[in-house]
């Protein structure tokens, strides 16, 4: 038992008992459906915001842009022109395939000592799950705006049929899976985020360097797509109503449906709530900061541009010519050479 | 570094993806579905089941009456309170829920739903008995 894990769990433990526990036994309806996520959306905005203009804010004093490749230098010398960008444009190029592709986790390796050596290995299972869990969440968000417009895009109409075009329709007398439409996106969401909460877990480098606020948003956005599924196979609830409640807040008339909708429904907002809340001041806020990173948004042209620190203000100087300037007839009385006669 | 203008740009961008419901459905009222029950399922007072369970778990109860007829077939359901009903779309739920257009379809429009039930079930004759 790792006690870093441990608080996390215990955390997402009290956020489902306290969403659960304050829906189903106190009725704070009011609170957990309109008050929490109008207050989360804001913290979100606002937090997102301070955090960028922090860093828009922040002196970038030296060029220094990871370079994973040949830098430009003489003409017979093949520069790698994306991994050590020299123009604007191959930056973009390389912060594209950086943000979309996550190329640097693609280089990820894994040591270990084989027959008395230290040797690395390509280690890609790190890589194939972060896209997944990343594209699966995107495609979570936008099926789910289907509960958060009326009439609903053709766009997102298109999306949630991509993603239930595989007919998977299991009903045994205990299960009932696939009916309403299977939604992939879902499963691959929760098997990736299994994955990456269990290689936390199990690696014994990774659990050393593991701290709870590595843990805690594995667990939250498990515990997301645990009650999503949950609500869409198992226990089923009035989406009509949930809508009805959904598109109150967002079109600021918010108004808690007369028909009820079960608990589970409540402790699924609240967990997005509180992962909306949080997010400004995690390590989630890699979302924004992948695009301000120095180490991957500057040209790699230290040798051809003289980077220079915005923030510096203009340091008054004293010339040498100056300075005999000055003192030119005292220099020539003392005998001292001089540059002008 | 001085490019704020593009990291404000960027952020600007974000917040209006971000926001996209909220500008989306600005000065749209959007009240919930009016579903119409027709005379004969209002005079039946009740469905096959209560009404939060038919409201929330109806596909459920038409996947498991699919699945008896289709492989045990059995037609018969008998619910909590000792009633039977023939487990049939067309004959026994689209009897009484004749206005598809003005019940079935408008909650699943409302909540983006597309059921291919009706592919067969609507315009199709009759199944027969």
């Amino acid at each position: 038992m790792n006690v870093k894990y441990m608080y996390s769990l215990l955390a997402v433990i009290v956020l489902f008992l306290l969403a659960y526990l304050g829906v189903e036994a106190a009725g704070l309806r009011m609170l957990f459906g309109i008050v929490i996520p109008y207050v989360a959306v804001g913290v979100f905005l606002l937090g997102v915001i301070y955090r960028v203009m922090g860093w828009a804010r922040s002196a970038v004093p030296f060029q220094i842009p990871s370079t994973c490749g040949q830098q430009k230098s003489l003409p017979w010398i093949k520069p790698n022109k994306i991994d050590n960008p020299f123009t604007p444009g191959a930056v973009v190029v390389r912060m594209f395939l950086e943000v979309c592709c996550f190329r640097s986790l693609f280089r990820n390796t894994r040591n270990a000592i084989k027959e008395g050596k230290l040797i690395f290995e390509w280690e890609i299972w790190l890589w194939v799950a972060a896209l997944a869990f990343h594209y699966a969440f995107l495609t979570v968000i936008i099926r789910h705006m289907r509960l958060f417009t009326n009439p609903v895009p053709v766009c997102i109409q298109m999306v949630e049929k991509l993603d239930s075009f595989f007919r998977f329709e299991i009903l045994t007398n205990t299960m009932q899976v696939g009916l309403p439409g299977f939604y992939l996106s879902g499963l691959i969401l929760l098997a990736a985020v299994t994955f990456l909460l269990l290689r936390r877990m199990m690696i014994p480098q990774v659990r050393y360097i593991s701290q709870a606020a590595d843990y805690f948003p594995l667990f939250l956005i498990f515990g997301i797509a645990f009650t999503g599924i949950l609500m869409r196979y198992f226990t089923k609830v009035d989406i009509v109503a949930a809508k009805e409640l959904a598109m109150g807040l967002v079109s600021f008339h918010p108004a808690i449906p007369a028909r009820a909708i079960g608990g589970v429904f409540y402790v699924h907002l609240f967990f997005v709530c509180t992962l909306l809340a949080y997010f400004p001041f995690s390590k989630l806020m890699h979302m924004g900061g992948i695009f301000l990173s120095p180490t991957r948004n500057l040209p790699g042209n230290s040798r051809a541009v003289r980077h220079v620190n915005p923030w510096n203000y203009p340091v008054e100087v004293h010339t040498y010519e100056e300075y005999e300037e000055e003192f030119r007839e005292k220099m020539i009385e003392a005998g001292l050479p001089v540059e002008k006669e | 570094m001085n490019d704020r203008k593009y990291i404000i740009a960027g952020l600007v961008i974000f917040i209006a993806i971000f926001t996209f419901p909220f500008w989306y459905n600005l000065g749209k009222a959007s009240p919930g579905p009016d579903i119409k029950l027709t005379e004969k399922a209002k005079a039946a007072k009740q469905c096959v089941m209560p009404t939060e369970y038919m409201r929330a778990e109806h596909m459920h109860l038409l996947d498991i009456w699919r699945h008896a007829v289709v492989r045990n077939s059995d037609r018969t359901f008998v619910n909590a309170s000792g009633k039977e009903f023939t487990m049939s779309l067309s004959n026994t739920c689209l009897d009484c829920h004749s206005n598809k257009a003005e019940f079935c379809d408008k909650c699943h429009d409302y909540a983006s739903v597309r059921p291919y039930c009706f592919d067969c079930h609507i315009d199709n004759p009759k199944e027969k008995k």
